[in-house]
């Protein structure tokens, strides 16, 4: 499974991107396939403010129920409203169509913090 | 933790079929294929194979095991005939629930069929209560596979694959047959609300007939596939039966699980006496069905509740792959679930959900 190395990741399965000072956030594929077919994500509302390590939502599938942290602190400025009908796009295409939130990262620094893309990998190995 | 995972004999077979293997009661065992609910509605319209092999086998032998099993079991066993099955409970005293067991008649011997994360309870329990009757007991899991052969069309591809007068079984019945040498036991049963069979053979014969049933992972059959235990949930759900660990429990008996119909209140057995006096002052709880508004999902332990009034918990939820409605069991209290008067919601990721409650089971099939 190829893993992006544009983005960096937590041990718990959450990837991301920083594009000029906002975050765009969420699940890997790896955690997508292991949660086999996703029926519900649960995103924050626009303007919730989050500090690195917090619970900012959930994703559901037909199994089970699991919380997704970020890794970046900072204010949520959009969510993928297309998950709301088709949170399936997280199991199709968990690194792009099925992104979750954007955030206006309080400290951008914080990124250098997280996984590198072969240091995720290898958790997942 | 424990040492190595058990396997099936079908453990090669899934994992050829690309299957994710995960601990199941100590067994490696496939959850999923190719999708969970794929395989549920493959289920629903066509046929699935379920490897079932990690449910416990245990072969009952001697002159006192009708009277023997009839006093371990809740069903009456008395007078039970030669290739019927019978789904029971077995209880403790005080009427908790230690597992639910299929009990077939032999000419000459009984099977029990109990649940994997079970099994070495029920063979302790037996050992413990067959001392002196002069019934003896065989462990033979790990001598046989077992295979559930379920869907719609699986009564037409059995009839194919299978040399036996299938078109007579009814349910709950069993024929067994020799091939080739070996014998098959083939019980026309099931855990997911469809048609079909469950087939009990020796771990030899697995390889000779499993590429006849699914055919192999370049050339799979054309309608049989490999399902799942994620599937395999999901459906008994849909079709309200209880699984061991969710609807039922040592902490509760078999009438506060709803499944009454296979107790028999009128007979001696362990646990009777603890369930006629529950009878007599009226069970305090009950399983019930619901249905919650939204897509999201009521997990075991989420709180039940009537108006302020906490009410009990779900025993089992899932979204319905066949309803496309989120559904869940839940044991509550049956004085507050009365009340018409107060809102039944349930707890879900730190709010509340509106449900209601709805007849089970969710699915019946056609």
């Amino acid at each position: 499974m190829s893993i992006p190395n544009d983005r960096r990741y937590l041990a718990t399965h959450e990837w991301f991107k920083l594009d000029g000072g906002i975050v765009t956030m969420g699940i890997t594929q790896f955690a997508a396939d292991q949660l086999t077919d996703i029926t519900f994500v649960a995103v924050p509302k626009v303007g919730a403010k989050f500090s690195a390590g917090s619970a900012i939502g959930e994703v559901e599938s037909v199994k089970a129920t699991s919380e997704i942290y970020t890794g970046i602190s900072g204010e949520v400025i959009e969510v993928n409203a297309q998950l709301a009908n088709q949170p399936e796009l997280v199991n199709e295409d968990a690194f792009t169509k099925g992104w979750m939130i954007k955030l206006k990262a309080s400290n951008p620094g914080e990124l250098d913090r997280l996984l590198s893309a072969e240091a995720y990998a290898a958790e997942t190995a | 933790m424990a040492g190595e995972l058990l396997r099936t004999p079908l453990y090669d077979a899934h994992v050829a079929f690309g299957a994710r293997m995960v601990d199941f009661a100590g067994w490696s065992m496939p959850v999923v294929y190719t999708g969970i609910i794929e395989e549920h509605l493959h289920t629903r319209s066509a046929c699935s194979v379920f490897d079932v092999s990690h449910m416990g086998r245990l072969v009952l032998r001697g002159a006192g095991a009708e009277a023997f099993l009839d006093r371990l079991c809740t069903r009456n066993l008395k007078g039970a005939e030669v290739g019927r099955s019978y789904y029971s409970h077995v209880c403790r005293e005080d009427g908790g629930i230690l597992d639910d067991v299929i009990v077939s008649r032999f000419e000459d011997h009984w099977l029990v069929v109990c649940n994997a994360s079970n099994r070495a309870k029920i063979v302790a329990w037996i050992h413990r209560h067959a001392a002196g009757t002069g019934v003896t007991m065989d462990d033979r899991t790990m001598h046989t596979a077992m295979l559930a052969v379920q869907g719609p069309q699986a009564m037409d591809l059995a009839r194919q694959l299978v040399p036996a007068d299938l078109a007579t079984l009814k349910r709950y019945r069993f024929t067994s047959v020799e091939y080739l040498g070996m014998r098959f036991d083939v019980f026309r049963s099931g855990y997911t609300g469809e048609d079909g069979i469950e087939v009990v053979c020796p771990t030899t014969a697995v390889k000779m007939f499993l590429p006849l049933l699914v055919g192999s992972k370049d050339k799979p059959h054309a309608v049989i596939r490999f399902a799942g235990l994620g599937a395999r949930d999901t459906l008994r759900i849909e079709a309200a039966m209880p699984l061991y660990g969710h609807e039922l429990s040592e902490d509760w008996d078999s009438l506060t699980a709803g499944q009454a119909w296979c107790v028999d209140l009128g007979k001696d057995f362990i646990g009777a006496e603890a369930m006629r006096a529950k009878k007599e002052k009226g069970l305090t709880r009950q399983m019930i069905g619901l249905e919650l508004e939204g897509k999201r999902i009521a997990r075991q332990h989420a709180k039940v509740y009537c108006g302020a009034v906490a009410a009990g918990e779900v025993t089992s939820g899932t979204l319905s792959p066949t309803l496309g409605r989120s559904l869940a069991m839940a044991l509550v209290d049956s004085a507050a679930i009365a009340r018409q008067d107060a809102k039944l919601e349930v707890e879900i990721g730190g709010g509340r959900a509106a449900v209601k409650v709805v007849p089970l089971p969710f699915y019946k099939k056609k």
